[in-house]
């Protein structure tokens, strides 16, 4: 698509707009007192599923781009990382702070019994250096080695799913249609990176 | 925690009966505030078409501030519609239930099947209002109407074989689409010890807040057994067998080491994962902290016997 870089902006400040819906209904709910019988519960799986629908958004882009050879997908991957850890900060926070009550003790008396929730913090722990790094100054400094951290956002994918799965007591259907979605992402770039192989060799 | 231990008289005969209604509203909604004098007809008008709003208050009964009825009724475990608890409700206005049969089977004298009214003459309803705590982790305070339980098993008259109580959900996929899904075993069974079914505590309930239950409640039929975790309070119970062996219950088919028979809320025994120290307490807002969670869901004193010799980290 050639569009200038006027148009671009326009069209960036749209989708940013649009990633941000989920969050202003989550606060407009939580002032109107729409989040339901049990509030924190509700804040706390919305923000959840938003972050895990973001990582899956940002993992769609590369496959777009090179199944329709398109570039514009390129322009949307920080976006859609950075929404990604936006929603898994105020998931994080929302656990933190209105169930944790900031309180170690509560931490070291609940958190390493839960396998699920130890899976959700290693998450966003692997979700904070791709954060941080999401700049384009990083991504100069960093030249080669930006790729390379960049792809622990697969495990990141990986481990939110699990995390998920984790926390079901039975039913299974939403976490594993994400977990299917995942799968599909990630097995494109295996396919993809198998082309490329074949295409440097069929070039030499 | 406060029992409160009342013999009442029926209440038509110390009252106008409007009146008495609305002052007994206003306690429970109130909890304390004296508004009494100032808006009984409006309330009493409110009341008007609820069914069982003359039921007196039963023993076992905690001076414990009632969750909102809004709460407790658009927030509900019942796979048999669906796992999302708010979707519940819609998805269970399409059961009927009336009329209602239950099968009594087993180890009893009598058996048969009864016509739930007929279970409803013989034995009088009263109100308790009792904790009700989740697996989850979510708990709430909800006036049930029914009888007690044990009273009820007895006019069936069981056999010294029997040992324990099975209980067993409608089941019926064209209606409760849940049962579509392989989530859980179809038909949901639950079941008790006979001296658990027995005790005193352990109660059917066919009513909530003076009303009937809400279908996503578990109309017209369900049990509650206030120290146990919800998933033993079986709903919509079509089923009630006696029998020598120990019931295979749902939750323990579909996940044995994390969902036991006994299920007695015990903050000292995880699920294997997570912990089972707190409980957020419904209607609570944002910032309301959960509270720690009591042992037998605060009834250890009425039940704790039951268990006594028993390694409740091995039997849970």
């Amino acid at each position: 698509m050639r569009l200038s870089k006027k148009s671009w902006a326009v069209i960036k400040t749209i989708v940013f707009l649009l990633s941000l819906l989920p969050f202003l209904f989550l606060v407009n709910d939580a002032l109107q007192n729409q989040l339901g019988a049990n509030p924190i519960e509700t804040l706390h799986f919305r923000l959840g599923d938003w972050a895990i629908r973001f990582l899956c958004i940002g993992l769609v882009l590369t496959p777009i781009k090179k199944l329709f050879k398109q570039s514009w997908p390129t322009r949307f991957r920080r976006m859609m990382g950075l929404f990604a850890f936006f929603y898994a900060s105020l998931h994080f926070l929302v656990y933190s702070i209105l169930d944790l009550e900031l309180s170690w003790r509560l931490f070291i008396d609940e958190v390493p019994n839960s396998p699920y929730i130890l899976i959700g913090l290693f998450t966003y722990a692997l979700l904070i250096p791709l954060a941080l790094t999401s700049t384009k100054g990083m991504q100069k400094r960093l030249g080669k080695w930006w790729i390379q951290i960049h792809r622990l956002v697969y495990l990141a994918a990986v481990t939110a799913v699990v995390h998920y799965l984790w926390l079901v007591k039975a039913d299974y259907n939403e976490p594993l249609l994400y977990a299917a979605i995942v799968f599909i992402l990630l097995l494109l770039r295996v396919r993809f990176k198998g082309q490329l192989y074949r295409y440097q060799r069929t070039s030499n | 925690m406060i029992i409160k231990d009342k013999s009442l008289i029926k209440s038509s005969e110390i009252t106008d009966k409007a009146i008495f209604l609305s002052r007994r509203k206003l306690i429970k909604a109130a909890a304390g505030l004296s508004l009494a004098p100032f808006v009984p007809s409006v309330i009493a008008d409110v009341n008007a078409q609820k069914k069982y709003q003359s039921i007196p208050v039963g023993p076992y009964s905690a001076a414990l501030k009632v969750t909102d009825f809004e709460d407790v009724s658009s927030y509900t475990n019942y796979y048999e519609f669906t796992s999302n608890k708010s979707d519940s409700t819609a998805l269970a206005k399409g059961l009927k239930t009336s009329p209602w049969n239950v099968t009594i089977e087993g180890e009893a004298e009598k058996t048969g099947v009864f016509n739930l009214e007929d279970i409803l003459k013989a034995n009088p309803l009263q109100e308790r209002i009792y904790r009700f705590r989740c697996v989850e982790a979510w708990a709430m305070v909800v006036p049930w109407i029914g009888f007690p339980l044990g009273e009820m098993l007895k006019q069936f008259k069981p056999t010294s074989k029997a040992k324990y109580v099975e209980f067993t959900t409608l089941y019926n996929p064209e209606v409760m689409i849940g049962q579509k899904s392989a989530s859980l075993e179809w038909p949901y069974v639950e079941g008790l010890r006979m001296d658990e079914a027995m005790h005193p505590l352990s109660f059917l309930a066919t009513g909530m807040y003076d009303d009937e239950l809400p279908n996503q409640n578990g109309a017209p039929l369900r049990l509650i057994v206030p120290w146990k975790y919800g998933f033993k309070s079986i709903k919509a119970i079509v089923k009630i067998r006696f029998s020598e062996e120990m019931p295979a219950t749902a939750w323990n088919k579909s996940s044995a080491g994390e969902y036991g028979f006994y299920a007695n809320v015990n903050p000292e025994v995880p699920h294997p994962r997570w912990s089972q120290s707190r409980e957020r307490v419904l209607g609570g807002g944002l910032f309301t902290p959960k509270r720690d969670t009591e042992k037998f869901n605060g009834y250890g004193e009425q039940v704790a016997s039951l268990y006594s010799g028993m390694d409740l980290k091995k039997f849970f």
